[in-house]
């Protein structure tokens, strides 16, 4: 309804100054050189339509958390106006450091073959000045471990097969991290699917969502991943799949940000991207599944909202499937921003305004001294490991975690 | 201020473009000057036209010697008030229910004019301006471009102060001092006092626009006016960035100019009783007219926000020698009262467009210099820049850095605001403090004004009020108008010298003078804006009915500015 009434790009023009927006940017809280979202956005669009140089470089301190698009009353685009402006108008090209931090997939891809390596020198203190001097790479910044054995070669050898004895099927997005960082958050999701009467199918061809490339100003490199993508999110549609993911951001980035930011098409595909919570809940809710519980499991775990789920709208599903693990208590922080936002907090510039944001969130997290922190985001795992020294997982590696595996088979008769 | 018992050479009434620029011309030759305005610069018809730089091919076919004129002065706008000047370039499109055959008479009669017109193909034109009808068959491009009055306004009035002219806003004129068949002063009435006084002159230049009319009779002349209203709409932002034009005979709405953040379309024309002309407004049919002739221009007008709707009045003037009002033309008058009516030292400069004022300007200084016997140095108002326009001192410092400083650096460059302010007072920006972050903040968001920029205007640009300050500076000129800065400004100014209460009934009358315009295109955002606006001054602020009464009560006092623009509409 909002995009039929929509009369300027991103709705800029809906904007009617109520400033909520700046109220809610964390970037606004803790940096005065960024002028906030009513400003760089809508604001300064009015300044850039007129005259290009009217762009300030201040909008690269917009992490894309997107909360000021959610806290808008009249439905303005904020931070895609803002990435969009970037793009269209920020001067030269995106440097090496942020062409690095973009290509997750190259990146990952050339550092798991030398994983044990590449994760040795990452954590030597030289290295990482070295790469704070020569990239701008922060020297603080703890980097996510590489895993020698990415989890497509796993699917391949050792769930591909078993997956065809399914019924029903669901075709996995599992994204730059659970692929080169992470593999065991995709080997939970494929358990409990499994578990519940569910194959899961990976894509022909996945690129990275693009949503750190898009945020690094590198659009035609983000578009023909996109494009790639979108062509295969439409083939598995076509056979009847939804397409599930483990990150809210990469579903956020497929949704949202290809219309909106690339300009491209997904309306025939959009409605069946969603995340692995939501379709699992529905599932549940529905009554076509159930889920048993290990009658002895205990944890304490602290559910913190990544900032894309919320733009998302679909924090509810995480929350509550972790509601229905009997021994779990769990406690839901408040909706505060970690800091991060990708490759953002990686940035020597943002380092110490990525770690002002999230403050808010650390305290809060020690406040509740939880066992585990649950979050659907991994950078935000990312950042509350390194910021807080707890471990955080998310839901679905719990809920696999708590799952009585026998016990769910055979409720639902697999 | 007015120098007490002074004698000046000149006495300018109205502070229009052809008053400010009159009293400029007349400073730079050297004579004393004293310019009087009954409310502020720029209130009346100088303030409510559509900004155009008109290249004149407008009136090519129509009218070959205003088409001269404009671009002549188009040209020298650009030389002496670049800052003023947006060089946009314009297209005169041709739609398929126009006939292309007028495409030829309209280049030929351009040529003629001297008029560089230049028949581009359709596709050339919409790829120049995307925003342009799709269906177009044929588009000219002229060296059209947008001009901001107030700036231009201001820059001369600065101009004037700053080679001795006295000015006086808030005074009218409410009869002139005659002594047998000569004028020699003004009797003037101080409208937020009531206080009389009387200034001396040698020579009265009635530059008053259509109230000109008005001024004349007070010195017992006839000068025959045609109040022509013209309405035209303000939209939120920028669609176009050349100036569209309709390639036929002039019509209603069949201008779109792109002005600073927002384009106008514009206008409509109909005659008005001249006792009406201090209460216009603009009427739905109007509103209705401009919208679905403007969306022929430009078919994403139709939903594009509106901010406001304002009418101004043209003043046309009969010639001297047809005073039965037949022969009405968009030229230059000047006339000398004393060959056509025997009165001495009287002239009345009317007539003409905003963009001859200079030469209005220099026609009536010319017949000032020889009606005084003053020895004429000449006029120089052509070639020499106004104040903000002169060639940048140091070359624009824009930091550009590159790779690796660019990503080092934190602040890179000048601030939007910096930008904006340079854009609105040209090298006179240097003047705007810039020191700390305090007179870095934002007063004005939408149109990036700065306390200091808000600062500036207050100490060297004849600013008393909030209405002053807008025309000043764009302050409450954008998307929210007024709803984010109008209390801010107000505070600002009580902080320099006004008392809290009279700042505080200046709000409230800058917010209802705000909403006038807005009042005929009340839909969509533009009244959900006007809701906030009310919820934040009426429900959280308190300016409430009570408030009002008060307000109005100060306003019979005669405490109160009697602006007219209060009952009517004007520019952004």
């Amino acid at each position: 309804m909002i995009d039929q009434l929509n009369i300027s790009e991103n709705n800029f023009e809906q904007c009617i100054k109520c400033t909520v927006c700046t109220v809610y940017c964390p970037v606004t809280a803790v940096n005065p050189l960024y002028p906030g979202p009513k400003q760089a956005g809508p604001d300064g669009e009015r300044y850039r339509l007129k005259h290009r140089d009217f762009y300030n470089e201040a909008l690269k301190y917009c992490l894309n958390c997107k909360r000021c698009e959610v806290a808008c009353p009249s439905g303005v685009r904020i931070s895609d106006i803002i990435l969009s402006a970037r793009n269209r108008y920020s001067r030269g090209s995106a440097g090496l450091r942020d062409r690095m931090l973009a290509h997750t997939d190259m990146m990952g891809g050339l550092a798991t073959r030398l994983s044990p390596t590449v994760n040795g020198l990452l954590r030597l203190k030289p290295v990482k000045l070295a790469m704070d001097l020569t990239l701008g790479i922060d020297r603080r910044r703890t980097f996510p471990a590489y895993t020698p054995r990415k989890f497509t070669t796993w699917y391949r050898r050792h769930a591909a097969e078993r997956q065809e004895r399914f019924a029903n099927q669901v075709t996995y997005f599992h994204g730059c991290y659970v692929n080169y960082n992470f593999p065991r958050l995709g080997k939970d999701l494929v358990k409990v699917m499994n578990a519940i009467g569910w194959g899961v199918q990976l894509m022909k061809d996945e690129k990275c969502c693009g949503v750190a490339r898009i945020a690094n100003r590198l659009i035609k490199q983000a578009t023909d991943a996109a494009k790639v993508n979108l062509r295969e999110i439409g083939a598995q549609v076509e056979a009847g799949r939804d397409v599930i993911a483990t990150s809210s951001t990469c579903v956020m980035t497929m949704r949202d940000e290809y219309p909106h930011v690339l300009g491209l098409d997904n309306a025939g595909v959009r409605d069946h991207i969603m995340t692995a919570t939501r379709f699992l809940y529905n599932l549940v809710e529905s009554g076509r599944v159930k889920l048993a519980f290990k009658p002895d499991y205990r944890l304490h775990a602290a559910y913190h909202t990544p900032c894309h789920l919320v733009r998302l709208g679909w924090g509810i599903y995480s929350t509550e499937l972790l509601k229905m693990i009997p021994g779990l208590q769990l406690t839901i922080l408040d909706y505060n921003c970690c800091g991060i936002a990708g490759t953002y907090g990686f940035k020597k510039e943002n380092y110490a305004y990525s770690q002002a944001i999230g403050k808010q969130l650390f305290d809060s997290i020690a406040e509740a001294a939880p066992d585990i922190v649950a979050t659907d985001c991994e950078t935000c795992k990312w950042q509350i490991e390194m910021s807080t020294g707890l471990k955080v997982a998310n839901p679905i590696s719990i809920i696999a975690d708590a799952l009585d595996v026998e016990a769910t088979r055979q409720l639902n008769n697999v | 201020m007015l120098t007490k018992g002074k004698e000046y050479d000149v006495i300018i009434i109205g502070g229009g473009a052809t008053g400010a620029g009159t009293a400029r011309d007349c400073a730079l030759r050297g004579l004393s000057v004293l310019l009087v305005e009954r409310y502020d610069f720029t209130a009346g018809a100088t303030g409510r036209n559509h900004g155009l730089l008109h290249s004149g091919a407008r009136y090519a076919v129509t009218d070959r010697e205003s088409a001269t004129e404009c671009i002549k002065e188009n040209m020298i706008l650009r030389r002496v008030a670049r800052h003023c000047v947006e060089e946009t370039g314009g297209l005169f499109i041709t739609l398929p229910e126009d006939d292309l055959g007028y495409q030829k008479l309209f280049v030929e009669s351009c040529e003629a004019a001297g008029i560089r017109a230049e028949v581009i193909d359709p596709e050339l034109a919409r790829r120049l301006e995307p925003s342009v009808n799709p269906t177009l068959t044929g588009a000219v491009k002229v060296p059209d471009g947008a001009i901001d009055p107030f700036r231009l306004t201001t820059a001369n009035v600065v101009d004037a102060t700053m080679h001795g002219a006295d000015v006086l806003t808030y005074h009218e004129v409410t009869g002139l001092i005659r002594n047998g068949d000569r004028i020699q002063g003004v009797c003037l009435t101080d409208v937020r006092t009531g206080a009389r006084s009387e200034a001396r002159g040698r020579l009265v230049i009635n530059a008053g626009g259509i109230w000109g009319a008005g001024i004349a009779a007070k010195a017992g002349v006839t000068v025959n006016m045609f109040p022509a209203k013209g309405s035209l709409l303000i939209f939120g932002h920028r669609i176009n960035n050349l100036v569209i034009n309709r390639c036929r005979k002039p019509a209603n709405a069949d201008i779109l100019v792109p002005g600073d953040t927002i384009c106008l379309i514009g206008t409509t024309s109909d005659r008005v009783p001249y006792d009406q002309i201090d209460h216009m407004t603009v009427t739905p049919e109007e509103v209705d007219i401009l919208m679905s002739e403007g969306a022929k221009l430009a078919p994403s007008l139709a939903h594009t926000r509106i901010l406001r709707a304002y009418a101004g009045v043209r003043p046309l003037v009969t010639s001297d020698d047809d005073p039965s009002g037949r022969s009405i033309s968009r030229g230059i008058v000047c006339l000398d009262h004393a060959t056509r009516d025997g009165l001495e030292g009287f002239i009345t400069i009317t007539g003409g467009k905003l963009m001859t004022y200079r030469l209005m300007a220099e026609w009536a200084t010319d017949l000032a210099m020889r009606k005084l016997g003053e020895s004429d140095p000449g006029c120089v108002t052509a070639d020499k820049p106004l104040p903000g326009s002169e060639p940048a001192e140091v070359k624009k410092e824009k930091k550009r850095l590159k790779g690796w400083n660019r990503r080092k650096s934190h602040v890179i460059e000048l601030s939007t605001e910096q930008l904006a302010a340079e854009g609105r007072h040209g090298t006179m920006s240097r003047k705007i403090d810039t020191r700390d972050a305090a007179s870095e903040a934002l007063v004005c968001e939408c149109e990036q004004v700065s306390v200091g920029e808000v600062n500036y205007a207050i100490d060297e640009l004849h600013v008393h009020n909030l209405l002053n300050l807008r025309r000043r500076t764009r302050l409450g000129m954008g998307t929210c108008q007024g709803q984010l800065c109008a209390c801010r400004g107000a505070g600002l100014l009580a902080k320099a010298g006004a008392c809290a209460d009279a700042a505080l009934a200046d709000l409230g009358w800058f917010i209802n003078e705000r909403w006038k315009g807005m009042s005929p295109v009340a839909w969509g955002e533009t009244i959900k804006e006007v809701q906030l606006m009310s919820w934040l001054y009426e429900g959280v602020g308190g300016l409430t009915e009570g408030r009002r009464q008060k307000m109005d009560a100060m306003a019979d006092k005669g405490e109160q500015d009697a602006e007219p623009a209060a009952k009517t509409e004007e520019k952004e």
